[in-house]
């Protein structure tokens, strides 16, 4: 579904990504977990189509087409999502409006009839009460004045109504209560799905206890360090990112997975 | 000299033509306010470039043109400004509960108005037909906060004074439905020149919402020079609202004069979405301790359209309070002006003022200037104001693209978003949706200019 190939990447004349490869079939969870800087979240927002990265060299295959080429509009209503490490406030905008927005966009790519409000609201709610959200936040503006829960909520809550193909997760376990972190994973297992590729980018384990992954891989340095399965992450809980380095570059998928 | 002469004498000769042929036998103090007025206008002169306070709005384009007045009667209504009225019409679709007084061409409308009003005191009425009925009120205040003395389009206004709105609201009565006052300019041979004047008072311890909405025939080549002036009694309360949506061949300058008497509460809403170009001065006294007023405007220029917004709050006497917030967005090679003049007079204790401007260009070409201007002369009293000019934000664009919505359709969520802060200050359900949708449809307009070649 989704292959990366020797991807580099830089902002602001930075290289931050130097040659990540990275294979994700259908159905399968990737764990992408890495210290600060080591690059994740750049490669969460390039996949996206964040204009402030420049791809210097490499490839990504979505589907066996050219996901480079893709504005970020194309890339969603292709069923690449992304769930933003800092989601983004919106003012005046009310939230289901966004969502019914970008939805009916989607569903027209597709080929689908919009939905009409009625239609909409239904389904609102519906993935509202999925991921425990208040159906008041329906009509506040996009994020504006929500907690950090709450905006993680609302992204679970946005991959949900709009079902990607490969959904990434950029951080989305960070700076959650236990609570907020059960109502997330809950949302992530049950969008798992045999047709449907999830990469988990992550700075802790923490959320690997509730979402249990095919594949994890360690970012540093801008290059995949290491790649492993489940047990790779309690090993990294363990001792730390610093063992990795001396390991050395070790192929995708090196190991298998669960 | 020669070229100001021939710029006024359009006017000057307007104004003997209506002396000589139209005007039914008026009132000695209507004619002795018409012939000071004219008297004004013949030592002023129409604004240039050179004014500090039209620095940048020329109105060249307005003073160059032969409009011609119009001296006969309401007209029927050609059809597709039947057409168009229908639309203002639904601008609330509640309208059916509301008071409706309808101006064609500077003429009350009796047919598509619902007057007149009189019940318990209230009086809402044409004002040439008030006028005649020697209302006390509109003797009493008529002419007398509008200052004809220093501004030539005050002063020609006051000159040709024919018909408008009056709105006379008795103490201690409570208004339910809002009084729409609508004045629609059709379309006619030649460019045409109308002088709508309204004027509202509000008796002690009232409360009123007026709402004047201006539209024009698409094509209608007209210039609005509007005056009215809004008299606040003690307590009283108003909520005002200025709609500006005419066709992209209009003209519109209009001052708003406001006093405001002790306690008294005003909230203007002034909307600015159509005319080529349009000059609009609201001017706000607060003459009596306590009063309160809150100023919100929204403008949009796209295409070639040029708005111009000067507010001035004088706080007069201690423990005013005003406040503003003026938002505006441009597109195209739009531009617009916001001059914001807040002057505390000595004595003035304990005023509170406080002014926002925010400006969102949606492309290279638009231009807007701003300036927030204080003149404070008492020194216990809290006056804050501030102006920004800015772009729409990559990352909510790119947020809003990353859930599949096409860049137009997100320029436009954002751009909505900006202005959705006046729009849900508006307090009537239908008027605000309505506006919505206009404002929704006046950046599209915008949008399918720009992408053309």
């Amino acid at each position: 579904m989704l292959e990366i190939r020797n991807l580099h990447v830089r902002v602001d004349r930075q290289e931050i990504l130097k040659g990540v490869d990275l294979s994700v079939k259908p159905g399968e969870v990737h764990a992408v977990m890495g210290p600060n800087g080591s690059g994740k979240s750049t490669l969460a927002q390039v996949l996206a189509g964040h204009p402030a990265y420049t791809v210097t060299e490499g490839k990504v295959l979505f589907e066996g087409r050219n996901l480079l080429e893709m504005p970020p509009e194309a890339r969603a209503r292709e069923g690449v999502f992304l769930a933003f490490q800092y989601p983004v406030e919106i003012p005046g905008v009310a939230n289901a409006y966004f969502l019914k927005a970008g939805l009916n966009e989607i569903r027209a790519h597709r080929g689908l009839p919009e939905l009409d409000a009625i239609e909409f609201l239904q389904l609102l709610r519906e993935r509202m009460r999925f991921v425990e959200m208040d159906q008041a936040m329906a009509n506040r503006p996009v994020n504006e004045g929500f907690s950090g829960g709450e905006k993680k909520r609302n992204e679970i809550l946005q991959m949900a109504i709009l079902e990607p193909r490969l959904a990434i997760l950029d951080e989305t376990d960070s700076g959650l209560d236990i609570d907020a972190l059960r109502v997330v994973a809950n949302g992530i297992n049950t969008m798992r799905h045999p047709e449907r590729a999830m990469l988990l980018v992550t700075h802790y384990q923490r959320v690997l206890n509730y979402v249990t992954p095919d594949y994890v891989h360690v970012l540093l340095g801008g290059r995949i360090a290491l790649s492993g399965g489940k047990g790779l992450a309690l090993e990294l809980e363990a001792k730390g990112y610093d063992w990795v380095k001396d390991e050395g570059p070790v192929p995708v998928a090196a190991e298998g997975g669960s | 000299m020669l070229q100001v002469a021939r710029e006024k004498e359009q006017f000057l000769s307007a104004y003997e033509a209506l002396q000589r042929n139209v005007l039914p036998p008026e009132p000695a103090w209507l004619r002795e306010t018409r012939q000071r007025a004219l008297t004004r206008f013949e030592d002023l002169h129409f604004p240039t470039t050179r004014d500090e306070d039209w620095k940048y709005t020329s109105v060249a384009p307005i003073v160059e043109t032969p409009f011609q007045p119009i001296l006969d009667g309401a007209p029927d209504l050609p059809e597709a400004d039947a057409a168009r009225l229908t639309r203002v019409r639904a601008l609330a679709p509640d309208a059916r509960g509301w008071t409706q007084l309808v101006i064609v061409d500077g003429r009350v409308a009796p047919n598509l108005s619902s007057l007149p009003v009189r019940r318990d005191g209230l009086v809402v009425a044409g004002l040439s037909e008030a006028v005649q009925t020697q209302e006390a009120a509109v003797e009493s205040h008529l002419a007398r906060y509008a200052r004809y003395e220093t501004n030539a389009f005050t002063a020609i206004n006051t000159a040709l004074i024919r018909d408008g709105a009056v709105v006379y609201v008795p103490d201690g009565y409570i208004v339910e439905e809002p009084i729409h006052v609508v004045f629609i300019a059709t379309s006619r041979e030649a460019p045409t020149v109308v002088h709508p004047r309204t004027l509202v008072i509000t008796g002690t311890g009232s409360q009123a919402v007026v709402i004047e909405t201006y539209v024009s025939a698409q094509d209608a080549h007209v210039f609005s020079n509007a005056v009215t002036e809004l008299v606040l009694g003690d307590g009283s309360v108003l909520s005002h609202y200025r709609l500006m949506l005419e066709g992209p061949s209009a003209y519109h300058v209009a001052t708003t004069q406001v006093h405001q008497a002790c306690d008294s509460a005003y909230t203007s809403y002034s909307i600015a979405m159509g005319a080529r170009l349009a000059r609009n001065d609201l001017n706000v006294l607060l003459d009596g301790e306590g009063a309160d007023c809150t100023l919100n405007g929204l403008y949009v220029a796209t295409g070639t359209q040029h708005v111009d917004h000067h507010t001035s709050i004088d706080h007069a006497v201690p423990h005013g309070t005003s406040r503003q917030l003026y938002k505006g967005v441009l597109d195209g090679r739009g531009r617009a002006v916001f001059n914001g003049m807040i002057r505390v007079r000595p004595g003035a204790q304990k005023s509170d003022a406080h002014q926002i401007n925010r400006n969102l260009l949606l492309s290279e070409q638009a231009i807007v200037d701003t300036k927030p201007q204080l003149e404070i002369l008492a020194d216990d009293v809290r006056c804050t104001h501030g102006a920004a000019i800015g772009q729409l934000d990559d990352d909510m664009l790119f947020y809003a693209r990353s859930r599949g919505m096409g860049e137009q359709t997100a320029r436009g969520l954002l751009t909505y978003g900006f202005a959705a802060e006046l729009i849900e200050r508006i307090a009537i359900q239908t008027l605000r949706e309505r506006l919505a949708q206009l404002l929704m449809s006046a950046l599209r307009t915008g949008w399918e200019a720009k992408v053309r070649p």
